[in-house]
């Protein structure tokens, strides 16, 4: 069980703006976080990862990563983290940006099996596709088998088959690991293949949250996610 | 000419490469750590660590070594500290040397590691912490192996700069043969007194090895560039 409740005054595109986020996950559920850009979906992740600082709580399986007086370090907290940018460390191999989070080989190997990279392992990152390195950033994230797996949009900058292709690694990752995660995407069908549940951020706040279907069909609380 | 070669002293060029070497390494010490806080600290003191820090690309070394002089010397409370303390004389001495050079040639350490840094992937270093490694892992293992280009310059140009160190040198070390009479300052006294064949032997064998250093720069930056681009 994750326990979510962060309050964070941000300076968005539209002015000032309060983040105010209060959630339950269940253990192993694989959120999607939607909304508009400048929505605070980022914020949240990073919040999340102990990369910004907030007020509130942060309780996840009993520990607490945020509190009044505590914040766990982001080493401390149990986190795979997917940047946009893939942030992968270039001047290591495939490999190499494993073994950096874990000395797991056996857990690395099989990563990069699931995901087709066991070809690639020796080769240095900085000469891989967008495609591929999202799948090595991915992996790494694995390596450290986090109890949260958190992704900011890991799939956008990627091209159509590209992006099919690793929404069904996640999946497949997800399913074998069982990894409570959430994922920062704007795209529908991205949330219908993958999503327990849909948050809608808006303005800070989470205005709906649903099953896919709930969310895209059901309500018209959010029609703007079908549009972009 | 060829008497003037062989009575050549190259004790002035290994006393500069000396000189050099050894600022090198102790400023890559302390000058990492600070790089490192300037690029990634949104502190208010920055640009004012900043400007003292590039005071010695602007000031006539006659003047930084003034005050080098005034604060190292015996009559002073950090040279006398040092003398009673560990019998080191700081002014006149290699010792001496050593420190002013370390202040001279600060800039041109601590600026490339900074932009060096400051032109990283924030998220890359992120990376780093989420995977559980500590700043100094990061530094280390992440941030430096990825600013080679601005790692090399910064070594190499702060040892090409202490070599060609001139005003400073004269004022804190005098000109004491083997101690503190580096290649400029033999340069400049076989000038006075008109000794010109070896002046410019002297002059020449300074000017190729700079140009050397500066060529290996710009080609390994060139490279690196070339690689750069391929991705």
């Amino acid at each position: 069980m994750i326990d979510i409740k962060i309050q964070k005054n941000l300076h968005g595109s539209h002015g000032d703006m309060d983040l105010d986020v209060n959630m339950h996950i269940a253990q192993g559920e694989f959120i999607v976080l939607m909304g508009e850009s400048g929505s605070g979906k980022t914020t949240l992740l990073r919040v999340m990862a102990g990369l910004e600082q907030a007020q509130g709580n942060v309780e996840v399986e009993g520990v607490t990563w945020l509190g009044s007086h505590k914040m766990l370090p982001p080493q401390q907290r149990e986190i795979g983290f997917v940047f946009q940018d893939y942030a992968l460390f270039d001047n290591m191999s495939v490999e190499e940006n494993l073994h950096f989070v874990n000395d797991d080989k056996a857990l690395a190997k099989q990563l990069l099996t699931m995901t087709q990279l066991s070809g690639l392992a020796t080769r240095n990152v900085k000469g891989l596709s967008g495609g591929q390195k999202q799948r090595v950033s991915l992996c790494r994230a694995m390596m450290k088998k986090p109890k949260l797996l958190l992704m900011d949009e890991p799939l956008s900058a990627l091209d159509p088959a590209m992006r099919e292709n690793l929404k069904e690694e996640i999946r497949k990752l997800h399913k074998t690991f069982g990894t409570t995660t959430i994922m920062v995407s704007h795209d529908t069908d991205v949330s219908y293949h993958l999503a327990d549940r849909v948050w809608v951020l808006d303005q800070g706040k989470v205005i709906a949250d649903g099953s896919p279907k709930e969310i895209f069909v059901e309500t018209h609380k959010v029609t703007y996610t079908l549009n972009t | 000419m060829w008497d003037t070669f062989n009575a050549l002293n190259l004790a002035p060029f290994v006393l500069s490469f000396k000189l050099a070497a050894l600022t090198t390494i102790i400023l890559f010490v302390l000058a990492l750590p600070f790089a490192w806080y300037l690029s990634q600290t949104h502190s208010k003191s920055k640009p004012f660590l900043e400007a003292i820090t590039a005071l010695p690309i602007v000031l006539p070394p006659s003047v930084l070594g003034f005050y080098i002089l005034v604060v190292l010397s015996p009559n002073a409370a950090v040279g006398s500290f040092f003398e009673d303390l560990f019998g080191v004389k700081l002014v006149f001495s290699f010792t001496g040397l050593v420190v002013a050079s370390c202040f001279y040639s600060l800039p041109f350490m601590v600026q490339p590691l900074q932009s060096g840094f400051e032109s990283l992937n924030k998220h890359m270093l992120e990376a780093s912490y989420l995977a559980g490694k500590s700043r100094l892992q990061t530094v280390l293992k992440v941030a430096l192996p990825n600013i080679k280009p601005s790692l090399i310059t910064a070594l190499i140009i702060t040892f090409a700069h202490t070599v060609g160190e001139f005003g400073v040198v004269l004022m804190i070390g005098g000109s004491i043969p083997g101690e503190t009479k580096v290649a400029s300052v033999a340069i400049y006294e076989m000038v006075e007194v008109m000794e010109y064949g070896t002046a410019h032997i002297y002059s020449a064998i300074m000017l190729l090895m700079s140009f050397i250093v500066l060529l290996m720069v710009y080609v390994f930056q060139h490279q690196q560039k070339k690689r750069g681009d391929f991705r």
